[in-house]
Protein backbone atom coordinates (compact mmCIF):
# COMPACT_ATOMS: atom_id res chain seq x y z
CA UNK A 1 0.00 0.00 0.00
CA UNK A 2 1.37 3.16 -0.81
CA UNK A 3 1.56 5.57 1.77
CA UNK A 4 -0.30 8.40 2.34
CA UNK A 5 0.57 11.94 1.67
CA UNK A 6 1.14 14.34 4.30
CA UNK A 7 0.06 17.87 5.40
CA UNK A 8 3.31 20.03 5.91
CA UNK A 9 4.39 21.18 9.19
CA UNK A 10 3.69 25.08 10.38
CA UNK A 11 6.23 27.82 10.67
CA UNK A 12 6.22 27.77 14.52
CA UNK A 13 5.99 31.67 14.96
CA UNK A 14 2.84 31.72 12.08
CA UNK A 15 0.94 29.69 14.89
CA UNK A 16 0.25 30.56 18.69
CA UNK A 17 2.07 28.41 21.20
CA UNK A 18 0.24 26.52 23.86
CA UNK A 19 2.30 28.58 27.06
CA UNK A 20 1.37 32.31 26.70
CA UNK A 21 1.77 34.12 30.10
CA UNK A 22 0.05 37.26 29.11
CA UNK A 23 -3.17 34.68 28.66
CA UNK A 24 -4.09 33.42 32.23
CA UNK A 25 -6.42 30.58 31.10
CA UNK A 26 -2.90 29.36 29.29
CA UNK A 27 -0.85 28.70 33.04
CA UNK A 28 -2.87 25.78 34.07
CA UNK A 29 -3.87 24.34 30.64
CA UNK A 30 -0.88 23.84 28.82
CA UNK A 31 1.33 20.97 28.34
CA UNK A 32 4.57 20.80 30.21
CA UNK A 33 5.76 18.05 28.15
CA UNK A 34 6.48 18.46 24.12
CA UNK A 35 3.98 16.82 21.98
CA UNK A 36 5.17 13.96 20.15
CA UNK A 37 5.79 13.98 16.86
CA UNK A 38 3.98 11.65 14.37
CA UNK A 39 4.27 10.52 10.73
CA UNK A 40 0.93 11.00 9.46
CA UNK A 41 -1.07 8.10 8.34
CA UNK A 42 -4.70 7.19 6.88
CA UNK A 43 -6.06 8.47 10.47
CA UNK A 44 -4.42 11.96 9.83
CA UNK A 45 -5.06 12.69 6.38
CA UNK A 46 -8.59 11.24 6.67
CA UNK A 47 -11.63 13.18 7.86
CA UNK A 48 -15.33 13.27 8.33
CA UNK A 49 -17.17 14.51 5.38
CA UNK A 50 -20.23 16.25 6.55
CA UNK A 51 -23.80 16.27 4.09
CA UNK A 52 -25.83 19.50 4.47
CA UNK A 53 -28.30 16.78 4.45
CA UNK A 54 -27.23 16.02 7.96
CA UNK A 55 -25.66 18.80 9.21
CA UNK A 56 -28.12 21.88 8.07
CA UNK A 57 -26.38 25.10 6.96
CA UNK A 58 -27.72 28.35 8.32
CA UNK A 59 -26.23 31.48 6.49
CA UNK A 60 -28.40 33.81 7.98
CA UNK A 61 -27.77 34.84 11.71
CA UNK A 62 -29.27 38.37 11.41
CA UNK A 63 -32.83 37.05 12.16
CA UNK A 64 -34.57 34.72 14.46
CA UNK A 65 -37.95 33.72 13.09
CA UNK A 66 -38.40 36.32 11.02
CA UNK A 67 -37.48 39.31 12.98
CA UNK A 68 -34.56 41.37 12.68
CA UNK A 69 -31.51 41.15 15.34
CA UNK A 70 -30.06 44.48 16.47
CA UNK A 71 -27.23 45.93 15.03
CA UNK A 72 -25.28 46.78 12.04
CA UNK A 73 -26.27 43.92 9.42
CA UNK A 74 -22.81 42.71 8.21
CA UNK A 75 -22.26 40.17 5.17
CA UNK A 76 -19.26 37.91 5.97
CA UNK A 77 -17.85 36.24 2.70
CA UNK A 78 -14.00 34.87 1.45
CA UNK A 79 -12.39 31.72 0.67
CA UNK A 80 -10.92 28.75 2.32
CA UNK A 81 -7.70 27.53 0.60
CA UNK A 82 -4.51 25.00 1.02
CA UNK A 83 -1.28 26.22 1.53
CA UNK A 84 -0.95 25.72 -2.02
CA UNK A 85 -3.08 28.07 -3.42
CA UNK A 86 -6.17 25.52 -3.71
CA UNK A 87 -10.08 25.78 -3.10
CA UNK A 88 -11.00 23.63 -0.08
CA UNK A 89 -14.47 22.43 -1.49
CA UNK A 90 -17.19 21.42 0.65
CA UNK A 91 -15.75 22.42 3.98
CA UNK A 92 -18.28 22.68 6.74
CA UNK A 93 -17.76 26.14 8.15
CA UNK A 94 -19.51 26.82 11.30
CA UNK A 95 -19.41 30.01 12.80
CA UNK A 96 -20.47 31.57 16.19
CA UNK A 97 -20.20 35.38 17.86
CA UNK A 98 -22.12 38.06 20.65
CA UNK A 99 -24.01 40.44 19.67
CA UNK A 100 -24.00 43.65 18.95
CA UNK A 101 -24.14 44.75 22.81
CA UNK A 102 -21.27 42.62 23.62
CA UNK A 103 -22.90 39.40 25.06
CA UNK A 104 -22.96 35.66 24.15
CA UNK A 105 -26.47 34.02 24.00
CA UNK A 106 -24.66 31.78 26.45
CA UNK A 107 -25.49 31.18 30.17
CA UNK A 108 -21.54 31.50 30.66
CA UNK A 109 -22.15 34.69 29.91
CA UNK A 110 -22.60 37.28 32.65
CA UNK A 111 -21.50 40.77 30.56
CA UNK A 112 -23.71 43.44 32.00
CA UNK A 113 -25.36 44.08 28.85
CA UNK A 114 -28.53 42.88 26.98
CA UNK A 115 -29.27 40.03 25.46
CA UNK A 116 -31.29 40.20 22.13
CA UNK A 117 -34.25 37.92 21.50
CA UNK A 118 -33.67 38.04 17.83
CA UNK A 119 -29.84 36.42 17.85
CA UNK A 120 -28.66 33.42 18.47
CA UNK A 121 -25.44 34.05 17.54
CA UNK A 122 -24.15 30.93 15.45
CA UNK A 123 -24.10 29.62 12.07
CA UNK A 124 -23.09 26.58 9.67
CA UNK A 125 -22.15 27.30 6.15
CA UNK A 126 -20.38 24.86 3.50
CA UNK A 127 -17.69 26.29 1.17
CA UNK A 128 -18.63 25.34 -2.93
CA UNK A 129 -16.51 24.19 -5.53
CA UNK A 130 -14.28 27.37 -5.37
CA UNK A 131 -13.59 27.07 -2.12
CA UNK A 132 -16.26 30.21 -1.41
CA UNK A 133 -18.50 30.69 1.83
CA UNK A 134 -21.01 33.21 2.40
CA UNK A 135 -22.89 34.24 5.67
CA UNK A 136 -24.83 37.26 6.84
CA UNK A 137 -24.40 38.47 10.69
CA UNK A 138 -24.65 41.23 12.54
CA UNK A 139 -21.31 43.30 13.33
CA UNK A 140 -20.66 41.80 17.32
CA UNK A 141 -19.75 44.89 20.11
CA UNK A 142 -16.71 43.93 21.85
CA UNK A 143 -16.59 42.95 25.74
CA UNK A 144 -15.02 42.43 28.61
CA UNK A 145 -12.73 39.71 30.08
CA UNK A 146 -10.87 39.14 33.42
CA UNK A 147 -7.68 38.41 32.10
CA UNK A 148 -6.54 41.61 33.33
CA UNK A 149 -7.53 44.98 34.03
CA UNK A 150 -9.43 46.77 32.14
CA UNK A 151 -9.59 43.67 29.68
CA UNK A 152 -11.31 44.19 26.67
CA UNK A 153 -11.76 41.19 23.55
CA UNK A 154 -11.95 42.46 19.65
CA UNK A 155 -14.80 42.52 17.94
CA UNK A 156 -14.03 39.29 16.49
CA UNK A 157 -16.67 35.85 15.14
CA UNK A 158 -15.50 32.43 16.13
CA UNK A 159 -14.98 30.28 13.05
CA UNK A 160 -14.29 26.11 13.09
CA UNK A 161 -13.28 24.56 9.68
CA UNK A 162 -13.07 20.80 8.51
CA UNK A 163 -11.45 20.20 5.36
CA UNK A 164 -9.79 17.08 3.74
CA UNK A 165 -8.10 15.52 6.45
CA UNK A 166 -8.27 15.63 10.42
CA UNK A 167 -5.12 17.51 10.47
CA UNK A 168 -6.20 20.12 8.87
CA UNK A 169 -9.04 20.78 11.53
CA UNK A 170 -8.76 24.52 12.35
CA UNK A 171 -10.38 26.83 15.09
CA UNK A 172 -9.93 30.72 14.74
CA UNK A 173 -11.50 33.93 15.14
CA UNK A 174 -11.96 36.40 12.94
CA UNK A 175 -11.07 40.30 13.54
CA UNK A 176 -11.93 43.38 12.45
CA UNK A 177 -10.21 46.12 10.72
CA UNK A 178 -8.95 49.18 12.50
CA UNK A 179 -10.28 47.90 16.06
CA UNK A 180 -7.87 49.55 18.65
CA UNK A 181 -8.47 46.59 21.41
CA UNK A 182 -6.13 44.40 18.90
CA UNK A 183 -2.73 46.14 20.57
CA UNK A 184 -4.17 44.87 23.77
CA UNK A 185 -5.56 41.21 23.31
CA UNK A 186 -3.16 38.70 24.50
CA UNK A 187 -4.70 36.19 22.21
CA UNK A 188 -4.84 37.84 18.93
CA UNK A 189 -1.15 38.82 19.97
CA UNK A 190 -0.14 35.74 21.13
CA UNK A 191 1.24 34.63 17.29
CA UNK A 192 4.73 35.70 16.75
CA UNK A 193 4.84 36.63 13.38
CA UNK A 194 2.95 39.82 12.14
CA UNK A 195 1.68 39.24 8.78
CA UNK A 196 0.29 35.93 9.95
CA UNK A 197 -1.37 37.96 12.83
CA UNK A 198 -3.04 40.41 10.51
CA UNK A 199 -4.10 37.73 8.45
CA UNK A 200 -6.52 37.06 11.23
CA UNK A 201 -8.04 40.76 10.06
CA UNK A 202 -10.87 40.73 7.89
CA UNK A 203 -10.67 43.60 5.35
CA UNK A 204 -13.89 45.83 4.28
CA UNK A 205 -15.06 44.82 0.64
CA UNK A 206 -17.13 47.16 -1.49
CA UNK A 207 -17.72 44.15 -4.00
CA UNK A 208 -19.17 42.26 -0.88
CA UNK A 209 -21.67 45.48 0.01
CA UNK A 210 -25.09 45.13 -1.03
CA UNK A 211 -26.48 48.76 -1.30
CA UNK A 212 -28.81 50.03 0.85
CA UNK A 213 -28.41 46.60 2.61
CA UNK A 214 -25.39 45.55 4.51
CA UNK A 215 -21.36 46.01 4.53
CA UNK A 216 -19.21 43.50 3.39
CA UNK A 217 -15.95 41.91 4.78
CA UNK A 218 -13.37 39.54 3.29
CA UNK A 219 -12.28 36.79 5.43
CA UNK A 220 -9.94 34.14 3.60
CA UNK A 221 -8.62 31.19 5.33
CA UNK A 222 -5.57 28.93 4.62
CA UNK A 223 -5.60 25.57 5.89
CA UNK A 224 -2.62 23.47 6.18
CA UNK A 225 -1.33 22.07 2.45
CA UNK A 226 -0.22 18.50 1.54
CA UNK A 227 4.01 17.81 1.57
CA UNK A 228 3.83 17.13 -2.09
CA UNK A 229 3.12 19.41 -5.50
CA UNK A 230 -0.40 18.37 -6.55
CA UNK A 231 0.83 16.64 -9.42
CA UNK A 232 1.99 13.59 -7.30
CA UNK A 233 -1.44 14.23 -5.41
CA UNK A 234 -3.41 11.89 -7.59
CA UNK A 235 -4.38 9.52 -4.71
CA UNK A 236 -6.21 12.42 -2.64
CA UNK A 237 -9.67 12.04 -2.61
CA UNK B 1 2.30 30.20 -0.83
CA UNK B 2 0.47 31.31 2.29
CA UNK B 3 1.40 30.07 5.49
CA UNK B 4 -2.27 28.30 7.16
CA UNK B 5 -4.26 30.63 9.18
CA UNK B 6 -3.06 30.84 12.71
CA UNK B 7 -5.20 29.31 15.07
CA UNK B 8 -7.08 31.12 18.25
CA UNK B 9 -9.12 29.34 20.97
CA UNK B 10 -12.16 28.21 21.27
CA UNK B 11 -12.94 29.81 24.37
CA UNK B 12 -15.50 29.97 26.98
CA UNK B 13 -18.26 30.20 24.74
CA UNK B 14 -18.00 27.54 22.39
CA UNK B 15 -21.46 25.73 23.45
CA UNK B 16 -23.06 27.93 20.63
CA UNK B 17 -22.38 25.07 18.12
CA UNK B 18 -22.67 22.43 20.42
CA UNK B 19 -24.87 19.95 19.61
CA UNK B 20 -25.16 17.30 22.35
CA UNK B 21 -26.45 14.32 19.78
CA UNK B 22 -23.19 14.68 18.39
CA UNK B 23 -21.55 12.26 21.52
CA UNK B 24 -23.83 9.41 20.33
CA UNK B 25 -22.49 8.62 16.50
CA UNK B 26 -25.52 5.85 16.51
CA UNK B 27 -27.70 8.21 17.41
CA UNK B 28 -31.32 7.00 15.14
CA UNK B 29 -31.49 10.08 13.42
CA UNK B 30 -27.89 10.57 12.20
CA UNK B 31 -25.53 9.54 9.58
CA UNK B 32 -24.81 6.10 10.67
CA UNK B 33 -28.46 5.36 11.34
CA UNK B 34 -28.06 2.80 8.43
CA UNK B 35 -24.95 0.96 9.81
CA UNK B 36 -25.17 -2.48 10.78
CA UNK B 37 -22.46 -4.29 12.41
CA UNK B 38 -19.90 -3.41 14.76
CA UNK B 39 -19.19 -3.48 18.54
CA UNK B 40 -21.12 -1.10 20.57
CA UNK B 41 -18.71 1.20 22.50
CA UNK B 42 -18.97 4.45 25.43
CA UNK B 43 -16.02 5.78 25.89
CA UNK B 44 -15.56 8.57 28.70
CA UNK B 45 -13.05 10.26 30.95
CA UNK B 46 -12.19 13.13 32.54
CA UNK B 47 -10.23 15.96 31.75
CA UNK B 48 -8.60 17.71 34.27
CA UNK B 49 -5.82 20.79 34.47
CA UNK B 50 -2.47 21.35 36.03
CA UNK B 51 -4.07 21.44 39.28
CA UNK B 52 -6.43 18.47 39.03
CA UNK B 53 -9.51 20.42 38.54
CA UNK B 54 -11.95 19.48 36.07
CA UNK B 55 -11.70 21.32 32.84
CA UNK B 56 -15.68 21.77 32.70
CA UNK B 57 -15.46 23.95 29.45
CA UNK B 58 -13.97 21.88 27.09
CA UNK B 59 -14.59 20.81 23.76
CA UNK B 60 -13.70 17.21 22.75
CA UNK B 61 -13.62 15.75 19.06
CA UNK B 62 -13.07 12.35 18.09
CA UNK B 63 -12.19 11.13 14.99
CA UNK B 64 -12.27 7.00 14.34
CA UNK B 65 -12.18 4.51 11.48
CA UNK B 66 -14.92 2.06 10.93
CA UNK B 67 -15.11 -1.66 12.63
CA UNK B 68 -13.15 -2.81 9.66
CA UNK B 69 -10.44 -0.18 10.10
CA UNK B 70 -11.81 1.97 6.84
CA UNK B 71 -11.94 5.41 6.90
CA UNK B 72 -14.21 6.34 3.57
CA UNK B 73 -17.27 3.51 4.45
CA UNK B 74 -20.26 4.59 5.19
CA UNK B 75 -19.76 4.47 8.66
CA UNK B 76 -19.11 8.58 9.83
CA UNK B 77 -16.41 8.07 12.62
CA UNK B 78 -16.67 12.12 13.95
CA UNK B 79 -18.15 12.80 17.04
CA UNK B 80 -18.23 16.05 19.75
CA UNK B 81 -18.97 16.45 23.32
CA UNK B 82 -18.57 19.33 25.84
CA UNK B 83 -17.64 18.20 29.09
CA UNK B 84 -19.58 18.05 31.81
CA UNK B 85 -19.05 20.36 35.52
CA UNK B 86 -17.60 17.33 36.49
CA UNK B 87 -14.98 17.25 33.48
CA UNK B 88 -16.57 14.14 32.04
CA UNK B 89 -17.16 13.57 28.34
CA UNK B 90 -18.73 10.55 26.74
CA UNK B 91 -19.21 9.30 23.21
CA UNK B 92 -21.55 6.26 22.15
CA UNK B 93 -19.49 4.44 19.02
CA UNK B 94 -18.21 1.78 17.36
CA UNK B 95 -14.94 -0.02 18.25
CA UNK B 96 -13.17 0.75 15.16
CA UNK B 97 -10.44 -2.09 13.58
CA UNK B 98 -6.92 -1.68 13.07
CA UNK B 99 -6.05 0.22 10.46
CA UNK B 100 -2.60 0.61 7.83
CA UNK B 101 0.11 2.20 8.76
CA UNK B 102 2.86 3.70 7.20
CA UNK B 103 4.99 0.96 4.73
CA UNK B 104 4.04 -2.79 5.90
CA UNK B 105 2.93 -1.39 9.46
CA UNK B 106 -0.39 -1.97 11.17
CA UNK B 107 -1.77 0.53 13.78
CA UNK B 108 -3.76 -1.16 16.46
CA UNK B 109 -7.66 0.05 16.78
CA UNK B 110 -7.55 3.53 17.72
CA UNK B 111 -9.23 6.48 18.29
CA UNK B 112 -7.91 10.19 17.78
CA UNK B 113 -9.37 12.89 20.31
CA UNK B 114 -9.28 16.56 20.10
CA UNK B 115 -9.18 18.95 23.00
CA UNK B 116 -10.34 22.42 22.35
CA UNK B 117 -10.62 24.85 25.27
CA UNK B 118 -10.29 28.10 27.15
CA UNK B 119 -7.01 28.42 27.50
CA UNK B 120 -5.93 26.04 25.04
CA UNK B 121 -4.46 28.55 21.59
CA UNK B 122 -4.85 25.21 19.50
CA UNK B 123 -6.10 22.18 19.82
CA UNK B 124 -4.55 19.64 21.87
CA UNK B 125 -4.53 15.96 19.72
CA UNK B 126 -4.15 12.68 21.39
CA UNK B 127 -5.02 9.08 20.72
CA UNK B 128 -6.93 6.32 22.21
CA UNK B 129 -6.43 3.17 22.05
CA UNK B 130 -7.80 -0.13 23.89
CA UNK B 131 -6.37 -2.41 26.68
CA UNK B 132 -5.75 -6.07 25.60
CA UNK B 133 -5.67 -5.48 22.44
CA UNK B 134 -2.71 -7.78 21.07
CA UNK B 135 -1.72 -4.89 18.21
CA UNK B 136 -0.42 -2.18 20.62
CA UNK B 137 2.16 -4.43 21.14
CA UNK B 138 3.55 -3.23 17.53
CA UNK B 139 1.70 0.23 16.94
CA UNK B 140 4.03 2.92 15.47
CA UNK B 141 2.65 5.48 17.75
CA UNK B 142 2.58 3.90 20.97
CA UNK B 143 6.34 2.41 19.89
CA UNK B 144 7.17 6.37 19.20
CA UNK B 145 5.94 7.36 23.59
CA UNK B 146 8.57 6.50 25.87
CA UNK B 147 7.18 3.30 27.80
CA UNK B 148 6.41 5.29 31.29
CA UNK B 149 3.40 7.27 29.58
CA UNK B 150 2.07 5.32 26.69
CA UNK B 151 -0.32 4.15 29.77
CA UNK B 152 -1.84 7.93 29.36
CA UNK B 153 -3.24 6.84 25.87
CA UNK B 154 -4.62 3.35 26.70
CA UNK B 155 -8.60 3.42 27.66
CA UNK B 156 -9.57 0.65 30.24
CA UNK B 157 -12.64 -1.44 30.45
CA UNK B 158 -15.37 0.04 33.16
CA UNK B 159 -17.50 -2.18 35.15
CA UNK B 160 -20.88 -0.82 32.56
CA UNK B 161 -21.02 -3.09 29.83
CA UNK B 162 -18.78 -1.76 26.53
CA UNK B 163 -17.46 1.22 28.45
CA UNK B 164 -13.95 2.18 28.30
CA UNK B 165 -12.38 5.17 30.00
CA UNK B 166 -9.71 7.15 29.38
CA UNK B 167 -9.07 10.68 31.35
CA UNK B 168 -7.02 13.58 29.68
CA UNK B 169 -4.64 15.41 31.99
CA UNK B 170 -3.60 18.43 30.44
CA UNK B 171 -0.37 19.54 32.69
CA UNK B 172 1.75 18.12 35.08
CA UNK B 173 1.85 14.73 37.19
CA UNK B 174 0.47 11.63 34.34
CA UNK B 175 0.40 14.27 31.82
CA UNK B 176 -1.24 12.92 28.78
CA UNK B 177 0.94 12.27 25.65
CA UNK B 178 0.16 14.89 23.08
CA UNK B 179 1.12 13.99 19.58
CA UNK B 180 2.26 17.01 16.91
CA UNK B 181 0.23 15.86 14.21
Amino acid sequence: MTDPIGYRRPDPATQPPYDVPAYGSTHHRHPKQAPVRVPHTLTEVSGPRFSPAWYAPHADLSTLNGKAALGERIIVAGRVLDEDGRPVRGAMVEVWQANAAGRYHHPGDQHDAPLDPNFLGRGRVFTDEEGNYRFTTIRPGAYPWRNHPNAWRPVHIHYSLFGAGFAQRLITQMYFPGDPLLAYDPIFLSTADEAARNRLIARFDLDITEPEWALGYRFDIVLRGREATPFENDGAH
Amino acid sequence: MTAATASQTAGPYWHLIDFPEWADLLRADGPNAGVTGGERIVLTGRVTDGQGAPVADAMVEIWQADPEGRYDGAFHGFGRCGTDADGMFRFVTLKPGPVPGRGNQTQAPHVVLSIFARGLLKQLVTRLYFAGEALNENDPVLQAIEPARRGTLIARRTAAPGEWRLDIRLQGEGETVFLDV
